[in-house]
């Protein structure tokens, strides 16, 4: 049985939408992390990583459980029987891993983003919601430690480190935004107090929340997404990689009990 | 107390019972310390059969279906033939606050420093953990994540052992 949000038809898919669009993040960044594990620069960032890829896909999880509450859908059917076209995470998250700095600087991104984007949510009216994100933004925290620490370590260490990183924020800039990318009917998110904040307002708390450090550490600020039409239903060929890879045990054995 | 009221086997057991037969689950990676002591039991409720209400300490910790299983099975045996009703929730976040005073002291026994009252400051901010072998301060964060989402590893320069502690969540 599906659950009863209490929401009019139109906020229903509105928080539908709003659900798949964070729970694609969360799982695409978190297989990312994840090939880290066994890779990574040094043993307790193998196991940084390896931590937070399970942190990411388990939030996923949650978000697909929820939205599976309400949609009847199984969140695993949800995760890996979809085809590429239809995953909903953002450009930011969506290009290919690449090398450390690429990381840190896509993970400070991501994680100050999300930061803002749960802060929305945190007194939903929607209650499982603003419940799941109470917890959420408990664990996200040490995320966003872990990359503000390499970031600014990243920064100083000249030239190649800093190098690294530059040629990291210059590929992401055009689509560092896109975490902010308009959803369907968010407005009736809004008006039902679903969310407190639409994805515009909260683009510009989040741009003005990298200020300081960036300007502090002599780094480009990332300006608005270059597609915003787009954010979250283009990708690319690195994506559809990934895809292959986080799909192939559920092709090998579809009824396999887990 | 336990089995007394395993071998009196109530159609439906009272929530002291309840509580009594979790006080008996353990952590499945802490054995030591059992789910009540470390604070995910959020609510029981008894009525047409019993319901048991738990905290994730991670969202995505791994060990969910095992403590879910665990408890089933600990309440099918208190309570034979009831409707048992195992569930998740985020009603309310765990956060390691919640972990009693037995269950510090058991987390220390078994080698993990308890985490610091105060789950609002994150790992790398808290003051120096007591090492769990030899109670010197002389300790030092080797990094926030560990073996377990829901623990840090550090390293003690007077026993010059590498320990865990729990992370303030």
């Amino acid at each position: 049985m599906s659950l009863d949000a209490g929401l009019a038809p139109g906020t229903r898919s509105a928080l539908e939408a709003l659900l798949l669009a964070m729970a694609d993040d969360e799982f695409v960044i978190g297989y990312w992390d994840s090939e880290w594990t066994g890779i990574a620069p040094l043993l307790e960032e193998d196991v940084a990583m390896s931590s937070i890829a399970q942190d990411e896909i388990g939030h996923a999880r949650a978000f697909y459980g929820l939205l599976g509450e309400l949609t009847d859908r199984d969140p695993d059917t949800t995760a890996y029987d979809r085809p590429p076209e239809s995953f909903r995470h953002c450009r930011l998250v969506d290009h290919a891993r690449t090398d450390w700095a690429f990381t840190i600087a896509r993970r400070y991104l991501y994680e100050t983003a999300d930061a803002v984007r749960l802060a929305a949510l945190e007194d939903s009216s929607f209650a499982p919601l603003a419940g799941l994100v109470a917890k959420i933004q408990r664990e996200e925290r040490y995320h966003l430690a872990h990359a503000e620490g390499w970031l600014r370590r990243l920064a100083v260490a000249r030239p190649e480190g800093r190098t690294r990183l530059l040629a990291a924020l210059r590929t992401l800039a055009p689509d560092a935004a896109t975490v902010f990318t308009r959803l369907p009917d968010e407005a009736t998110l809004v008006e039902a107090g679903v969310m407190s904040a639409g994805t515009a307002d909260q683009a510009v708390v989040w741009r003005a929340g990298l200020e300081p450090l960036f300007a502090q550490l002599e780094l480009p600020l990332p300006g608005a997404a270059a597609d915003p039409a787009t954010g979250r239903t283009t990708h690319s060929d690195g994506f559809r990689w990934l895809y292959g890879e986080f799909t192939a045990v559920r092709y090998m054995d579809p009824v396999a009990a887990w | 107390m336990v089995s007394a009221a395993v071998a009196r086997a109530p159609a439906v057991p009272t929530v002291d019972q309840v509580w009594a037969a979790l006080a008996g689950v353990p952590d499945p990676e802490i054995p030591a310390i059992s789910i009540v002591d470390l604070g995910i039991v959020h609510r029981v409720t008894v009525g047409g059969g019993v319901g048991v209400e738990l905290l994730p300490t991670f969202v995505g910790c791994p060990a969910l279906d095992v403590i879910r299983d665990a408890v089933r099975e600990r309440l099918a045996a208190l309570a034979p033939g009831a409707t048992i009703d195992v569930r998740f929730t985020f009603a309310e976040p765990w956060t390691s606050d919640r972990i009693t005073p037995t269950g510090r002291e058991q987390l220390r026994r078994s080698g993990f420093a308890p985490p610091a009252p105060g789950g609002a400051e994150l790992v790398q901010l808290m003051p120096r953990v007591a090492c769990p072998y030899c109670g010197s301060r002389r300790t030092r964060l080797e990094n926030s994540f560990g073996p377990a989402l829901c623990r840090a590893t550090h390293y003690c320069a007077d026993c010059r052992q590498p320990f865990e502690a729990f992370k303030p969540v």
